[in-house]
């Protein structure tokens, strides 16, 4: 290594003191996602309060992972839940064994289930990782920040 | 002339307090500088901007276990950190932080020990902290502990030689090895780098390798031999080994900027304030060597071992009897 290349190396080191560093202030700023970002899914419902989800269990089917849990039961009239002959009684997906490919997104006929941006998924117990039907269907409470174009990191 | 023993115990606790905070924010320093030139933030989060990290390593290493290993050396393994933190804190003692002031009619001097042989106890205290690691290596009864220990003292000797040689020249000149002597030298000429850029240069190069930094970390380096030397250390020993690196590294820092940068001498100040100009120089020495530190890669022993002995040691003789000849022929008194 020539003298000139090792002092080139102490220009880049020192550049790189002065200018700003790279690192994001997380839990205080979040990383930004992209808009087609999969993370937590989300059971959809009808504007008018019926759910999309007719407990067909294509995703069931689709998922590589094996991680989604669906008992179906027939609408009534008197208990009408979805929009369609059935609905899903049983909605649950084990977010431990969830690989977040997308794939029940894909399979899903009616635009039921889809993955929405909301990453931060950790629990302390075992158990609160196997998400039900009403977790499902609620949102996520913090969504993070969508990306900007030109975004530097 | 000797002071009051009141006055000596205050300066020997207020010599003591700020070498200790020296060493604190010296960790914080290198762990925030070394963050920068890898372009992220260092420690930042414990404290007000990660200032209380030295605090957070020491509540951590005191709970740590405090053990022997079972083939070791008691009584040496607990005496090698010890060595190499007295030994580095000594030096302290040697260096001048300003000319004498004069409080309540006592005549303070602003150096822990004014001795006319300053630069030889300082070098002879850095000969003892190689037995240090010597002692911690072959002490912990780990073959790979020993042989870190022997790579580390083989290195620390060659590089020893270096750089008295390259002090010599300075002594040449100054004409004696007080360190206040120098300084009022430098204060009556100019500072000794103009006169001996080549021997600053070989100093700053062994103080680097003397204090076992990068690029001549080898012997401590985390992925070589596991640790070297303090691998089997853990807990308050490591700290006091840790202790005995850094502030070695500031009482090299410090002899480098009195014997070649003018020591607490500056402008505008008045010399009983000297110890501003002295701490900044220090620190732009402590900046270099963390520079060098993120930049460089470190040397393979055997490409150090070369270096020290091929490289460094004839340079430094060769600085050594120029700076002869040219005294004995222009400036002979």
């Amino acid at each position: 290594m020539s003298v000139q290349d090792q002092i080139k190396g102490f220009g880049i080191t020192f550049r790189t003191m002065l200018s700003r560093p790279l690192t994001l202030g997380y839990p205080e700023v979040k990383t930004p996602v992209f808009p087609r970002f999969r993370g937590r899914h989300q059971l959809w419902r009808y504007d008018n309060g019926l759910e999309k989800c007719v407990g067909c269990s294509l995703c069931v089917a689709a998922c590589p992972a094996d991680c989604i849990r669906v008992v179906a039961e027939e609408n009534t009239p008197e208990h009408r839940v979805s929009a369609g002959e059935r609905y899903a009684r049983i909605y649950e997906i084990n977010m431990s064994r969830c690989i977040f490919c997308g794939y029940c997104e894909l399979a899903c006929p009616f635009d039921a289930i889809t993955l929405e941006h909301s990453y931060e998924l950790s629990e302390r117990d075992r158990d609160r990782m196997v998400y039900t039907k009403d977790m499902l269907l609620t949102p996520a409470p913090k969504q993070p920040p969508l990306r900007t174009e030109g975004q530097r990191i | 002339m000797t002071e009051p023993f009141l006055i000596i115990l205050i300066e020997a606790l207020v010599t003591v307090v700020i070498v200790l905070n020296g060493f604190a924010f010296a960790t914080v320093w290198e762990r925030k500088l070394l963050g920068r030139f890898q372009a992220r933030y260092g420690p930042n989060r414990s404290g007000p901007n990660g200032y209380m990290q030295p605090l957070a390593d020491l509540l951590k290493l005191i709970f740590k276990e405090d053990f022997v290993p079972e083939g070791a050396n008691r009584l040496l393994f607990q005496l090698a950190p010890l060595v190499s933190v007295v030994t580095a804190v000594t030096a302290i003692a040697l260096i001048p932080f300003g000319d004498p002031i004069h409080v309540d009619g006592y005549r303070i001097q602003l150096v822990g020990a004014n001795v006319s042989v300053a630069v030889l106890v300082l070098f002879a205290l850095s000969g003892l902290a190689s037995y240090a690691l010597i002692l911690g290596g072959w002490a912990s009864g780990n073959k790979y502990s020993l042989l870190g220990a022997a790579r580390s003292a083989a290195q620390l000797v060659s590089y020893e030689v270096a750089m008295g040689l390259s002090v010599v020249g300075v002594l040449m000149i100054s004409r004696s090895l007080s360190l206040v002597d120098i300084v009022h030298g430098q204060q009556a000429s100019t500072w000794y780098i103009i006169f001996q850029p080549v021997g600053f240069v070989i100093f700053l190069v062994a103080a680097v390798a003397e204090t076992n930094r990068a690029p001549f970390d080898l012997p401590e380096a985390e992925s070589e031999l596991v640790a070297g030397y303090h691998t089997e250390y853990a807990g308050m020993k490591f700290a006091m080994f840790q202790m005995g690196e850094y502030v070695s590294m500031i009482v090299i820092s410090a002899l480098g900027a009195t014997l070649f940068l003018g020591g607490y001498a500056g402008p505008w100040l008045p010399s009983s304030l000297g110890f501003i100009w002295l701490l900044i120089k220090i620190i732009l020495l402590l900046f270099g060597f963390i520079w060098l530190r993120a930049t460089l890669p470190r040397l393979r022993y055997d490409q150090l071992m070369r270096f020290g002995w091929k490289v460094l040691l004839p340079v430094a003789t060769a600085n050594l009897v120029v700076t002869a000849i040219i005294l004995a022929v222009f400036f002979q008194t």
